[in-house]
């Protein structure tokens, strides 16, 4: 109950991040999981962790809403027609968007935000338009008030697409995060050289790389995939159901050597995480009702074959380092093929396993690199390079890249640049279509003195991380922002001139 | 060129990744050795050719340097750049009598251009720069060519002192030339950097008129330069080659940071100097002004 009474007193908290703080302590107080021993004791010794999901999951983590679909058909619950002009569109969307499930309450997809406007701006005027899309994407920040809320553009070249990066670089905004899917084939040059400028002044859009992820979708059986939330690849139309994380900074003090690691310590630490995945999963899916009632479902705007679940890494660089005397991971090539080695491991155990009541990719969980937490300390994200010892760009890009094809489910590294590459925007346009050949799956730049930071995958204002007065903050995320901003060095990444 | 052995460039260093050596993201090759001794010279270190002295071996912190004797081609003792072990931690510059450095490496075109092959998907083109690096006219024709051929554009940043009239291959396989105009009367020009510039001016109008003159760049230092006389000068010559519309003109603040002290004292130009000369050279008909 104490937890309980802390969180009504919590002067720093609005009364609506009240609420989703007691009911978190609810939740917490049922014990819904079969939960062994073994897997407990890694949960205790913070090698698994489920990311604050809850004791009894009763929506999927990521719910992806196929919303082509929705304003094609409006929705009956919601008592909407299938819009017929900008407004309508518009305002439906809003509507949904407050009824998209999630973790934290708000929605972690928001769509492909360019397809689903564009029709719309048939014979809509100019200045019309761009009002209607500005107040769209304040509405969102204003409201959707944690910036894990995350829209899709590209990978064509459209009216709505420029509107919306020329007013998210006029807002500066936090909410929506927002991924440009980059293919060089179908996003011309100007396009995405704008989508450059706008991300060295608001941090976003990222770069997705849009072949990579629909190869790897179409192989896995879905014909189309969102990005979402930080970087998360997921199937559109579903979502993923949970996703719990392997921390591999506190796996590696467990093994005694490297064989040790690679033969007993990761393989049962690996499959003692999939034996929790599946009993959340099974709990979600045949306890809660979720696939039964909830409205989404019902009008087919997610439906249960397109969802499946995220096995998540952490802190790949720590482990490596842990147990290559001395050579450092982004540094020394025999220490980043161990590190590879790791990685290849889990990714065969994970797709050998079959979730035992998902239809999706046949049962299969997919690998994300999860970005951390923010109470996360000496633990990098993913498989990323730890601050403090970047090597040069093109160095790292390449180094991190072979990585990458491994995570379906997201992966991204984060990297700062001089106030000055505004002078010659088409340098940072050029790093992005580099890395995008070279393999890397979703690439993130600012400028070092931008209004929004990058933390690790979401976004924060600097006047938001900045600040230390301990009244509420607007987004949840700003929170999350300053303690990553302590934890992580987040401020100090290696500023490329 | 079959049988012939090919031309080796005297390479101080060579930079992956640049935002600030022309458009997009570029290559840069600096080449060691100048023939222009500018009182704000920024890297004075790229000027003077080492002489294999030894002064810097001991000086090394790291270890990276060494002697060979009968090192060289004719025999004679050589100092060796370990570039593995170098910290880049500035010590043997400082040590050196002659103020320059012992880190260059020959190279050809075609072991530049291995160097950079992983790093082609991130290319706009390369950028030869310098030192001055139209002194070594016959490595930089080769590079430009076959950089072109491998999808490498080049730009060459130079000073002017080079007839470029005069080496027509080079001129037709680079993409363009960025040219600096150190001063506009020769008496400035000599006392600033101890060189004459009827080769710059000559320079100026030819590239021009070939269309190859992508950029034309003064430095604004109060007291050391005519910029003025710059501003007007260089109009007056991109006009008549018809290249007036189109050039880039950078109007670059000189800044005392890394300057050689013992030269220069005066402080950099103020905003309203150069706002009033990217003016003077709008009126004078330049179409693309840039103060950096």
């Amino acid at each position: 109950m104490r937890a309980a009474l802390d969180a009504v007193r919590d002067r720093s908290l609005t009364v609506s991040q009240k609420y989703m703080a007691l009911a978190r302590v609810a939740e917490s107080t049922v014990k819904a999981l079969p939960v062994s021993d073994a897997v407990q004791a890694l949960r205790d010794s913070g090698v698994i962790c489920d990311l604050y999901e809850g004791a009894a999951p009763f929506r999927p983590r990521y719910v992806v809403p196929d919303y082509g679909r929705f304003v094609k058909q409006g929705s009956a619950f919601l008592g909407l027609e299938p819009p017929r002009d900008l407004d309508e569109a518009l305002a439906s969307l809003l509507v949904l968007y407050r009824h998209v499930p999630s973790i934290t309450g708000f929605p972690v997809y928001v769509g492909d935000l360019d397809a689903l406007i564009e029709p719309f701006l048939d014979g809509a005027d100019e200045d019309g338009a761009r009002k209607a899309v500005r107040l769209f994407l304040l509405q969102m920040d204003r409201t959707l008030t944690d910036s894990f809320v995350h829209g899709d553009l590209g990978p064509r070249e459209t009216r709505a697409g420029r509107l919306i990066i020329e007013e998210s670089r006029k807002l500066k905004c936090a909410v929506p995060n927002l991924s440009l899917k980059y293919d060089p084939d179908l996003t011309p040059d100007g396009f995405a050289l704008l989508a450059a400028e706008c991300a060295l002044d608001v941090a976003k859009p990222s770069f997705a790389n849009h072949r990579i992820f629909s190869e790897d979708f179409r192989r896995l059986g879905f014909e189309d995939y969102a990005v979402v939330s930080c970087y998360n690849g997921l199937p559109k139309g579903g979502g993923s159901c949970t996703l719990v994380r392997l921390n591999l900074a506190k796996l590696a003090p467990l093994a005694r050597d490297r064989a040790d690691l690679l033969e007993r310590a990761l393989p049962e630490a690996v499959r003692l995480q999939l034996e929790y995945m599946d009993a959340r999963v099974r709990f979600l899916v045949e306890e809660s009702g979720f696939f039964e009632s909830d409205f989404l479902v019902k009008e087919g705007l997610v439906s249960f074959e397109r969802f499946t679940a995220m096995f998540g890494l952490v802190g790949l660089a720590e482990c490596v380092d842990a147990h290559s005397e001395g050579r450092l991971y982004g540094r020394d090539d025999e220490a980043d093929a161990f590190g590879l080695e790791i990685v290849r491991r889990i990714s065969e155990q994970v797709a050998a396993h079959r979730a035992p009541c998902l239809e999706a990719a046949l049962g299969r969980y997919l690998l994300h690199a999860q970005v951390g937490i923010d109470d996360d300390k000496g633990v990098s994200p993913g498989c990323r390079i730890p601050v403090g010892r970047e090597p040069e760009l093109t160095a790292h890009i390449l180094r991190s890249a072979p990585f990458h094809k491994y995570f379906p489910s997201g992966i991204g590294d984060v990297f700062a640049f001089e106030p000055t590459a505004r002078r010659n925007p088409r340098h940072l346009l050029d790093i992005a279509k580099g890395a995008m050949a070279s393999g890397l799956r979703y690439f993130s730049a600012y400028a070092a003195d931008a209004d929004v930071v990058r933390i690790t995958g979401y976004l924060v204002k600097r006047c938001d991380l900045e600040r230390r007065d301990r009244t509420p903050d607007l987004q949840n995320s700003a929170v999350l922002g300053r303690n990553a901003v302590n934890n992580l060095g987040v401020l100090d990444r290696r500023v490329r001139p | 060129m079959i049988g012939q052995q090919a031309a080796e460039g005297l390479v101080a260093r060579v930079l992956y990744s640049s935002a600030v050596d022309g458009p997009g993201n570029r290559a840069v090759v600096f080449l060691q050795g100048c023939d222009f001794d500018c009182a704000y010279c920024h890297n004075p270190e790229t000027r003077n050719l080492c002489d294999h002295c030894g002064a810097c071996v001991g000086a090394c912190p790291a270890g990276a340097l060494s002697i060979a004797e009968g090192g060289g081609e004719g025999g004679e003792r050589r100092v060796v750049w370990d570039e593995t072990v170098c910290r880049d931690c500035g010590a043997c510059v400082r040590a050196c009598p002659k103020g320059s450095s012992p880190k260059t490496r020959r190279m050809t075109a075609a072991e530049i251009l291995a160097r950079l092959e992983r790093r082609k998907p991130f290319l706009s083109g390369i950028t030869v720069s310098g030192g001055e690096c139209g002194l070594q006219a016959a490595f930089l024709e080769d590079l430009a060519v076959a950089a072109r051929a491998a999808g490498l554009p080049v730009l060459v940043d130079t000073n002017g002192s080079t007839d470029y009239s005069a080496r027509p291959r080079l001129v037709e396989a680079a993409e363009g030339f960025m040219l600096d105009v150190k001063a506009w009367d020769q008496g400035v020009h000599r006392a600033l950097t101890l060189a004459g510039n009827d080769a710059v001016k000559r320079n100026l109008g030819y590239l021009a008129g070939a269309g190859k003159l992508a950029e034309v760049r003064v430095v604004v230092a109060p007291g050391l330069v005519d910029a003025e006389a710059c501003v007007r000068g260089i109009a007056e010559v991109l006009r008549t080659a018809g290249a007036a519309g189109r050039t880039v003109l950078k109007l670059i603040a000189f800044r005392r940071e890394g300057v050689r002290p013992a030269r220069v004292a005066l402080p950099g130009p103020g905003r309203e100097e150069l706002e009033a000369l990217a003016a003077l050279a709008r009126s004078e008909g330049m179409g693309n002004v840039v103060i950096v």
